[in-house]
């Protein structure tokens, strides 16, 4: 026994190094293709969808519905409501008491209302919401295809000639994309009533606390923070229809979770990678000062 | 393998050479198989032979390696998708589950096709609807969602939504699997009422030999990716009754097997025959 493992000794050590590289050279590649699918899937899902919204648009004897937006604006918005207020309740009120001792230190501690309003309209609002919405609509969108796919929904709607795109990612696309510029409004107004709460435990003057709020809102940056909502809610809803759409049917019910989870986490990549992105544009080019 | 009638009509289904593999694996090698207007045609054959892939290319889902196909003598395997679906509007499938959409009920999963595919007004539509839930027995559960009603009765509803747009060719893929013999039985019925009422030629994919039997016109055997042979129901019949041995080729007695649900035949010695040895003792080649 132990002479046939010496004679295999050296036949082993040699390989083990090769086999390291590639192990890490095929990871490489396999994640690297898997991105790039990945980009152009997505890709592809939006020029299709763009299409399809248009077709709908231009020929209205197509009778896309406004049931079935209307339906999923409701599923994917209205449930996230409560979430969003606690959360920004909550931001509203640590962020200013955080604040305000070191700006106190300064004689500044009405600032607090400056910064607080600043990060609510231009960057938490959007940001905290598209967060809470990837888990709540993305996941629950990305559950519901995955699971028509290995139903054979989708299968029997492409032979029913109705295109999956138009039918089911076009209502959820725009749905995710109006609710978050929605939900983002209520979320801004809920932070900086958070703010103001905290502001008056803490002492500070309401109409000050009024005034400097009303001085530091103003509509560039409101709509710097809702172009950013849009942008994250069209992320949110691709990546979720993507996943669910690329569960294959024969994968089952761990295809649809793992789709599901897929969902949660690339959105959440994508909402803070497009997060900094639009941060360097908007800061470099002076857009939305 | 030839035809015992002599056909003079020109086959609605057309399928030459048809060749397909995925990856390394290749599940269709060359099928040929006519089907006929106005027949029931019931493909058979053991899990994984093709059948399931064979269904999806003649409907336009999977594109072949190789080999034509023609569906009402359009050659399907060259068009582009908007062609494909005009020609998809031409054909109704039923799919195992019923592939209901679980969001609409039952009258709504009918009237989808018509809504979309159609100019009709919604009173007509709705008359529509009712008439082909007539058909299959469910125009009381209109009013239901797909997940309120059993198995069989979903079946019956994408039946009737496959009806919607009165195509000239219904496909069923397994129409009796996961259903109780009676529930199964109605099916079959259902399956060659509609046939001669409507005068539509059916394809059925099954493994099931009892509704098989029930429902065939002419059968077709596949086998790892190939046509074993096609024939008419009675040359099954008296092959899966024979008790014929030594004049048996090595394909009829597989299909006999098959036929019969035998334990033990060609079918069960090619899955015994790898080596068990040198598998266990963990030798390579």
């Amino acid at each position: 026994m132990s002479q046939s493992s010496s004679k295999l000794e050296p036949k082993k050590q040699a390989p083990l190094l090769i086999k390291t590289l590639e192990a890490v050279g095929g990871f490489v590649i396999n994640k690297t293709s898997q991105f790039l699918i990945f980009i152009g899937g997505i890709s592809f899902l939006l020029f299709d969808s763009f299409l399809a919204t248009m077709g709908s648009i231009f020929k209205p004897t197509r009778r896309a519905g406004q049931s079935p937006l209307i339906f999923q604006m409701v599923r994917v918005g209205v449930r996230a409501i409560p979430i969003v207020l606690l959360i920004q309740l909550a931001i509203g009120m640590i962020l200013p008491l955080q604040m305000y001792p070191k700006l106190d230190e300064f004689g500044q501690g009405d600032q607090v209302a400056t910064v607080n309003a600043i990060a609510a309209i231009r960057e938490l609002g959007p940001l905290m919401t598209a967060i809470v919405l990837s888990g709540f609509a993305g996941a629950s969108i990305a559950a519901e295809l995955g699971t028509m796919v290995t139903a054979e929904e989708i299968n029997a709607l492409k032979t029913m000639a109705l295109n999956p795109v138009r039918f089911l990612v076009v209502p959820r696309l725009l749905a995710t994309t109006i609710m978050m510029v929605v939900l983002t409004v209520i979320a801004d107004i809920t932070m900086i009533f958070g703010g103001w709460l905290t502001g008056m435990k803490l002492g500070l003057d309401p109409s000050v606390f009024y005034f400097m709020t009303i001085d530091a809102v103003n509509i560039s940056g409101f709509v710097s923070g809702l172009i950013k909502a849009a942008v994250y809610g069209l992320l949110i809803g691709l990546i979720a229809c993507y996943q669910g759409l690329s569960v294959k049917p024969w994968d089952g019910s761990e295809g649809v979770g793992q789709a599901t989870t897929l969902t949660v986490v690339y959105s959440i990549v994508a909402i803070i990678g497009a997060a900094a992105i639009f941060t360097v544009i908007f800061y470099s080019y002076g857009i939305f000062n | 393998m030839a035809d015992s009638q002599i056909n003079t009509q020109k086959p609605i289904i057309q399928i030459k050479d048809l060749t397909k593999s995925f990856g390394q694996q290749q599940v269709l090698c060359g099928i040929n198989l006519d089907i006929f207007p106005g027949e029931i045609m019931v493909i058979m054959g053991g899990s994984g032979c093709g059948k399931s892939t064979l269904l999806s290319h003649i409907i336009g889902s999977l594109i072949p390696d190789k080999g034509s196909i023609k569906l009402f003598d359009e050659e399907i395997t060259t068009l582009d998708e908007k062609e494909l679906n005009s020609l998809r509007k031409k054909i109704g499938i039923l799919f195992q589950s019923g592939a209901l959409f679980n969001s609409l009920t039952i009258a709504e999963n009918v009237a989808l096709p018509l809504r979309e595919h159609t100019e009709l007004d919604e009173n007509t539509i709705e008359i529509m609807v009712k008439i082909k839930l007539e058909m299959v027995g469910l125009r009381e559960h209109s009013e239901k969602m797909p997940a309120q009603i059993s198995g069989g009765m979903k079946k019956r509803a994408g039946l009737a939504r496959a009806l919607a747009l009165d195509p000239q060719i219904l496909f069923y893929d397994e129409p009796s699997a996961g259903l109780d013999p009676v529930t199964s039985a109605q099916i079959d019925q259902l399956i060659i009422d509609l046939t001669q009422k409507l005068n539509v030629t059916s394809v059925v994919v099954t493994h099931e030999m009892d509704s098989a039997f029930t429902i065939a016109d002419r059968m077709c055997m596949l086998d790892k990716g190939r046509v074993l042979k096609i024939g008419r129901r009675e040359e099954f019949q008296n092959l899966r009754d024979t008790n014929e041995t030594q004049t048996l080729s090595t394909s009829d007695l597989l299909i006999r097997q098959f036929l019969r649900g035998a334990a033990e035949g060609p079918i069960t010695d090619r899955i015994e025959s790898s080596n068990y040895e040198m598998d266990i003792l963990d030798i390579q080649r």
